[in-house]
């Protein structure tokens, strides 16, 4: 047994189940009497629905039950909720129309679930849904933000004028307004942030299972977050108390944020199953994850730089209209506001900072956080402005970042857009990032790549992030309707293995392994006699799963807490055992020690002591050695770094490869420094996705043009390079790992460096800025067009 | 409803179909062999990729009709039957090449077929142009790219 704490690149141990196919994901797990359901969705984006016949359905062959949006409004089913509120300028609330689980009167959107059949097998039920017959009938959709916004546009909800559901905004207009008017000079950019399809491997998939018997309801379903589910469902939709529903999460293919929502599909088994007193199993075929999956981005912006003769930033200016799609899922409104404007001074020292935004209402799927969740979309926009800026001012990229760096010695770190960075050393990434992707020998690269017939472009990204979220007050005060801590149940068995029961979920990121690795470090127990339990609320006290890196920084600190309570037990049970004070207890490596002595006991000892308590202070202390701790943070966390894509354009096709990438990140204290490398590389890949391949497209009467694998362009293995991650890491100041969170960082940074790099490869045609994806057709047609009169003159 | 005889994993299986039915359903649904998965419904994600006769195959692109008289080897039948993984599982963890698990046995299963069709060697590209057929979400590739080269030698040293 080697070294396995804090620090060591253990191999995971939940890979042996999953490389030999025993993995147990949702659509793996089938209940006794289990039926099928298929639900149908609107083909259209936006009518009124006159009357729905369902004669024909329900009398086909193998169905069980047919049911629509009628039969829940007659249970007082209540709609989907909504777990952010945000305030408009004037102080008034954000509009927040219903989101029916079944759509009522009218449909926003195409995939906007109508019906449910339930039925025997899954191609009875998907045979019986057409025989429904929907009496549509169409609307003008307003498919995009321009046709949302425009005057006189369709209005996806009645009680929803112009399509608003908020006007919002952050810092002192006047103020900047000033700033702005003296500066030496404005840099201006507009740009759009593509919309995003997730595309997380396994499709969706829930089965509800009422027992007759208790009253009491299980739902298994594709979630990161179990318990807020059951937060959501039960309290807010089918109205069952905590102590009746039961949510499993088992493995989960993959989330990237898609799968924190709450979705109709979940409400709809469980309380189907009720209805049919039997499981009701659903799972989503890849077509029906295209337009029911929260997308993601989606933002229209408009920003603007002053600064001063030497590149000194003085102000930053932005105006962003966000997509929230038909409907507000769980937690879109903060994304938008609260994950992105408060990411707007990024690594600089920007004194005033403005944002507005407008979030609107289209007849397109609900936009939801997705990998990075609006700070991907302040990272673009600030690294792209500050290359324009670059560009404008005639002072070097890299040099101007420099100038404008927050000093190493300046932390903590009040911005003025509300957050106060603990830690961070942004010129030493951005060194030590230079130096990996040899920026130096770049030209010579791009005078070998010309020789070739190829257009050779270097772009660099210094992006910040936070994460972590919380502390739960702060973001109560902001419109948060749930807290933001999490919760560690750490049970020392009488024989001294360990079980860890987190609140965290995993759906790719090891924390089976990597937690382990926490009980490892602080308890001195093996490897492998630790284990890690997630997923399931019948087992773990609470917790509020995972999303925006937080599952270590916030969840690990709550098992350090445990860890903390089990150890001050501990001492106090060797001290019974060994006669002496409890201050002269020592623990390490597993063991609890007299100090000044050679009286030692282990863990188990103590463990064993503590279970069968025949010689114990049963007066003071109770039997057991299992304790819970919730962990509310302090502050978010704020990863960052330094980020450079290198790409060759061939320009008789427009195709982009990315031929270098190169990170350096900085995510606190690293426990596996395999899978920290893992995740990044994951989040790059996404990034590039998104610069170069992704992109979710509308036409104008909202039909998803890119509604599948064939249309969506996924990235694949070639369109990717080998990817060159390196950490250079400051500590978290204020939790007890120093961890700062590592699951986001690669696709937020990556995208602006990827685009900076081909304005670069395509600097003599005059290209300022390109918009994502940076798709070979527009490449070419620049290409094509030649070299712009400005680069000519 | 025809009946279909087929070998999976080494068994004999006579199973009852629709004409519709995929293999993968077969596989899945009335052999409980869920290792095999289906992340699509447009052939394009690979996660249920098996062997056919040796050969690899999008079992949910294949009628189970097609898969009568043949030997179908699935994620669960490759470790030896002492739990010793094949070198391309152990390739797999070894390097990190899985994440949520999700795409694993598709992947795995096209990787063993790509590597037994190279037997010379497989460069960097080649290997990436052999998972074209194979969407993964998670890793960005890397891993599993290195992981397939490391195997290869493993593999070929062993026939």
């Amino acid at each position: 047994m080697g070294f396995e704490g804090i620090g060591a690149s253990v191999r995971r141990k939940e890979d042996s189940r999953f490389l030999n196919g025993r993995g147990n994901y949702t659509d793996d797990i089938n209940r006794p009497g289990q039926l099928h359901a298929y639900v149908k969705r609107s083909d259209r984006a936006h009518a009124t629905i006159g009357g729905i016949d369902i004669s024909a359905a329900a009398k086909a062959p193998g169905v069980v039950a047919v049911f629509t949006g009628a039969d829940l409004a007659k249970e007082e089913i209540g709609g989907l909720p909504c777990g952010w509120q945000i305030h408009n300028k004037d102080g008034s609330p954000m509009a927040e129309p219903p989101h029916p689980v079944l759509a009522v009167g009218k449909v926003r959107h195409v995939g906007d679930p109508i019906a449910v059949v339930i039925a025997e097998t899954k191609q009875q039920a998907k045979d019986a849904a057409e025989l429904l017959s929907i009496g549509y009938t169409d609307l003008p959709a307003a498919a995009s933000l321009a046709a949302a916004l425009a005057p006189g546009a369709p209005t996806v909800h009645d009680e929803v004028a112009g399509n608003i559901c908020y006007d919002w905004q952050i810092g002192d207009k006047a103020v900047v307004d000033g700033v702005f008017a003296g500066a030496h000079k404005v840099v201006r950019l507009d740009l759009m942030n593509n919309r995003l399809i997730p595309n997380a491997m396994e499709p969706r998939a829930a089965i509800g299972d009422y027992d007759v018997n208790s009253g009491e309801y299980t739902l298994y379903t594709t979630s990161q977050n179990p318990h807020v589910i059951r937060l959501l469902m039960g309290a807010f939709v089918l109205h069952i108390p905590e102590n009746k529903l039961r949510v499993v999460a088992p493995d989960v293919g993959g989330g990237f944020g898609s799968k924190i929502y709450h979705y109709a599909e979940e409400a709809i088994v469980t309380w189907a199953s009720a209805k049919v007193r039997r499981p009701v199993k659903w799972t989503a075929e890849r077509t029906e994850s295209f337009i029911s999956d929260a997308h993601g981005r989606d933002h229209v912006s408009v920003a603007e730089m002053a600064v001063d003769a030497q590149g000194k930033f003085l102000g930053l200016r932005v105006s962003t209209q966000a997509n929230m799609g038909a409907y507000l899922s769980t937690f879109a409104p903060c994304v938008p506001t609260y994950l992105y404007a408060t990411l707007l001074a990024g690594c600089y020292t920007t004194p005033v900072i403005y944002c507005e935004v407008k979030a609107v209402f289209t007849n397109t799927v609900p936009v939801d956080a997705y990998r990075g969740a609006g700070r991907p979309e302040a990272a673009f926009l600030l690294e792209r402005l500050v290359d324009a800026v670059a560009l404008d001012t005639g002072i070097d990229r890299v040099e101007l970042r420099r100038r404008n760096f927050i000093p190493v010695d300046a932390f903590p770190y009040q911005t003025p857009v509300a957050l106060a960075y603990d830690s961070g050393d942004y010129q030493t990434t951005l060194r030590v990032a230079l130096k990996n992707a040899d920026w130096d020998g770049f030209e010579a690269r791009r005078t070998a790549a010309k020789a070739r017939g190829k257009l050779r472009g270097i772009g660099i990204s210094t992006y910040l992030e936070a994460c972590g979220i919380a502390p739960s007050a702060v973001a109560g005060s902001l419109g948060a309707r749930a807290g933001l801590y999490e919760v560690a149940n750490i049970r020392v068995h009488p024989t001294g293995s360990v079980t860890v029961f987190t609140g965290s979920h995993s759906h790719g990121q090891g924390h089976e392994t990597t937690f382990a690795q926490l009980v490892v470090d602080q308890l001195g127990v093996p490897l492998d006699q630790i284990d890690v339990v997630h997923g399931d609320t019948a087992k773990i006290p609470f917790g509020m799963g995972t999303y925006g890196s937080r599952s270590l920084a916030v969840g690990g600190s709550a098992m350090v807490k445990a860890m903390d309570k089990i150890i001050a037990k501990g001492k106090k049970i060797a001290a019974h055992l060994m006669e002496a004070s409890v201050e002269d207890i020592e623990f390490a490596n597993n063991t609890f020690t007299v100090a000044g002595t050679d009286k030692s006991k282990t863990l188990t000892d103590i463990s064993l002591a503590a279970y069968v308590p025949h010689n114990y202070p049963i007066e003071e202390l109770e039997p057991g050695l299992d304790e819970t701790a919730f962990y509310d943070p302090k502050n978010f966390t704020f990863p960052g770094g330094c980020h450079i894509g290198e790409v060759e354009i061939d320009p008789e096709t427009g195709v982009v490869q990315v031929v270098n990438f190169t990170a350096v990140d900085d995510v606190g204290r690293v426990i596996n420094p395999m899978i920290v490398e893992g995740q990044v590389q994951g989040g790059i890949a996404q990034g590039i996705g998104q610069a170069l391949l992704e992109a979710a497209v509308y036409d104008e009467n909202g039909q998803l043009m890119s509604g599948s694998m064939m249309d969506y362009t996924m990235p694949r293995a070639d369109n990717l390079p080998n990817i060159h991650v390196a950490t250079e890491n400051t500590m978290c100041t204020h939790n007890p790992l120093g961890s700062k969170g590592c699951g986001e960082v690669g696709a937020i940074g990556s995208p602006p460096a990827v685009i900076n790099a081909i304005c670069d490869a395509l600097k003599e045609y005059g290209v300022r800025h390109m918009n994502m994806p940076a798709t070979s057709g527009k490449i070419w047609s620049i290409i094509n067009a030649g070299p712009s009169k400005m680069a000519a003159e | 409803m025809p009946q279909v005889t087929l070998t999976v994993n080494g068994k004999q299986h006579t199973v009852e179909v629709e004409n519709r039915t995929l293999l993968v359903e077969v596989l899945r649904e009335k052999l409980a062999l869920t290792g095999t998965h289906v992340g699509c419904d447009t052939s394009q994600c690979g996660a249920c990729v098996v062997h056919v006769d040796g050969v690899s195959a999008k079992s949910c692109t294949m009628l189970a009709v097609q898969a009568a008289g043949t030997s179908v080897l699935t994620i669960e039948g490759l470790a030896a039957a002492d739990g010793t993984l094949h070198p391309m599982q152990e390739m797999f963890r070894e390097h990190h090449a899985l994440q949520c698990g999700f795409c694993t046995p598709g992947m795995v299963m096209s990787a063993i077929d790509l590597v037994n069709n190279h037997p010379a060697g497989l460069t960097e590209q080649e290997i990436r142009d052999g998972l074209e057929g194979n969407l993964c979400r998670c890793t960005g590739y890397h891993n599993i790219v290195k992981a397939i080269a490391a195997a290869h030698p493993l593999m070929h040293a062993k026939a």
